[in-house]
This record gives structure tokens, C-alpha cells and sequence, in this order.
């Protein structure tokens, strides 16, 4: 989950100075920095279980080595519509991940997934907002069939009706998790430029 | 969306309101183009009501708002304002006039 936040997060706000309206501009980087930091906390929590650090586990990685759901991998700039079919398709997914997550055992994790519920809370209503607006524009219906089965991958099997009844969908056969397109390599390129220009355990 | 022109189509300007703290007055704290009321709402939150920075927003179409700009005093009526007695100045003259009138009393008496 960590890895589907980090990587949406960062294709989100390369929408940053380009989005359809300024206003939109500044709501949608918002949303992206909101899932970056949905990230750090998850990664946190790992790396407390894992005995290492968030930003180890964040960007010193190979691409092979995420776990992140092809539907994040996708650069979509800059078509609006994809975008948005993508938004909606994946607030919907994570939606129904966070549900699980606060009924979990461990308290940590559903202490953070009712946290990280509460900011989702707009995340969503953003979503329906401007599905609501553009759902019945053919390129919005043609990015939805495309991008459906990559929004099944993000989560288990046994969640998948449930998504499927809650946008309206048949469900098809998923793009699971485990492949990368090769776009995540170009992303992870950019994303950790800076990173390694220093020797690893540098301190910033 | 197609061209860059289409998202301002059918867009309209609303003001946003702030209250710095529960209690005290709303204030002006911008305007946010939007293309319906739901947006607008949003929007605003997004610019205005992130980090607990207001306790409250109103947000208006601006063509809700009905701007006065012309009050007319065309007689200078200052001495309904406050600042519009200048009591210094009125004693003064006072003075001046008693003085005056007690220069001729006793001009007339010598």
C-alpha cells in the first residue's frame, strides 16, 4: 500500500502548474501530497517491523523490488480525463483497502488506517466530484474500461466484487501486482536523482 | 477536456469569508473560480481551511454580494461622528469670544 501511495502520490503531482484550472491545481497537489505522506506513515510502520528506515524502504529499492499495482505506474499527462478515470477508479479501491485495515487486530495499523481515513474523506468527495462532472464523457468511459483491470490488481481477490459493486462494473481478469510496466523504471530514475547523488547514509 | 478555454466556460467567481476564531467577525480572503457551488466548497477547503487555519468559511457567488460604494454627506454632518467634534478647536474659539466679550465690558466700563 505504501508503494501504490508513494508512486500515485508522485504521478499526481506532476499535474503540479499544469492542471485545468488554478484552483484544481492547488487541490490536486494538495491530494498528492496527502498520499506522500500516507506513504512515509505506512513505510514508518514497516520499517519499525523490518528494522530499517522509511526513506530506505521509500527509494533504495530497484524498481523490481516494489510492490506497487500497475494502475499507479501509468503516466497519464496529460490527459485530464485518464486522470481522473484513474482518481476515481482508485479512491474507490483504497477506500475499500482502508475499510479492512481499520478492523485490523494490530492497533497500530487501524489506528493509521482511521487517520489516514479522514483525509481520504476528501480525497473521495474530490473524486466524485469530478466524476460526477465528466463520468458521461466518452473519454472518460473509454479510460475506465482500459484502466479497470489495473484498478482490480490494487487489491486481494477476495475484495474485488466489492469494488466492482461499488462502480458499477463487471469484474474482468485483473492486471495483478508482482509485473512493472517500464515506466515505473523511468519514474524511479527521476524520483531518486537526488537521492543517489550522495553515498548512502549521508545526512541531509 | 479539450482546450485550455473549455475549463473556464460555464466557471463562476465566488468569495471566500475566514474567521480567524470562533466569535469574531468573518473577514475577505479571497475569490476562487469554480464551475459549480460543490467545487467552490471544495476548492475552498483546499486554500483556506487546511491546518486549522479558520474556524469557519462562508463562500458566496459573487453575484450574491451586493457592493455599496456611494454614501452621500452632502452636508458634512461631522458632528454625528465621532471624530467629527473637534472639541479643542470648539473651545478655542469659546475662549476666544469670551475674551472678547470681556474686553468689552471693560473697554466700556473705563
Amino acid at each position: 500500500m505504501a508503494d501504490d501511495e508513494l508512486i500515485l502520490g508522485w504521478r499526481n503531482s506532476e499535474w503540479t502548474g499544469i492542471a485545468p484550472l488554478l484552483e484544481e491545481d492547488v487541490a490536486f497537489s494538495s491530494i498528492a501530497q496527502n498520499e506522500i505522506g500516507h506513504a512515509r506513515a505506512l513505510y514508518e510502520l514497516a520499517a519499525r517491523e523490518l528494522g530499517t528506515t522509511a526513506d530506505e524502504l521509500a527509494f533504495d529499492r530497484q524498481p523490481s523490488e516494489y510492490r506497487c499495482a500497475q494502475l499507479v505506474e501509468l503516466r497519464l499527462v496529460p490527459d485530464w480525463a485518464r486522470t481522473i478515470a484513474r482518481h476515481y477508479l482508485y479512491e474507490s479501491a483504497d477506500q475499500i483497502r482502508i475499510e479492512a485495515f481499520r478492523d485490523s487486530a494490530a492497533a497500530e495499523i487501524a489506528g493509521l488506517a482511521t487517520k489516514i481515513d479522514r483525509e481520504e474523506v476528501y480525497h473521495r468527495m474530490h473524486a466524485e466530484m469530478w466524476f460526477g462532472r465528466l463520468g458521461s464523457d466518452a473519454r472518460v468511459r473509454v479510460a475506465l474500461d482500459e484502466l479497470w483491470p489495473y484498478a482490480l490488481g490494487i487489491l486481494n481477490e477476495e475484495l474485488r466484487p466489492v469494488l466492482a459493486g461499488r462502480v458499477g462494473l463487471s469484474l474482468v481478469q485483473a492486471v495483478e501486482r508482482g509485473g512493472h510496466s517500464p515506466e515505473l523504471a523511468e519514474l524511479w530514475e527521476e524520483m531518486t536523482i537526488v537521492r543517489r547523488s550522495v553515498p548512502a547514509g549521508a545526512a541531509w | 477536456m479539450g482546450a485550455p478555454g473549455d475549463a473556464r466556460r460555464g466557471s463562476v467567481i465566488y468569495e471566500v469569508f475566514r474567521q480567524e476564531r470562533k466569535g469574531q467577525a468573518l473577514q475577505h480572503a479571497g475569490s476562487i473560480e469554480a464551475p459549480d457551488g460543490a467545487f467552490a466548497d471544495a476548492y475552498a477547503r483546499e486554500q483556506y481551511g487546511r491546518r486549522g487555519e479558520s474556524t469557519a468559511l462562508w463562500v458566496v457567488p459573487r453575484e450574491s454580494v451586493h457592493e455599496l460604494e456611494d454614501f452621500v454627506d452632502e452636508l458634512e454632518r461631522n458632528y454625528h461622528r465621532v471624530d467629527g467634534y473637534p472639541l479643542k478647536e470648539k473651545l478655542g474659539k469659546a475662549r476666544e469670544l469670551a475674551a472678547k466679550s470681556a474686553d468689552a465690558l471693560s473697554a466700556g466700563s473705563g
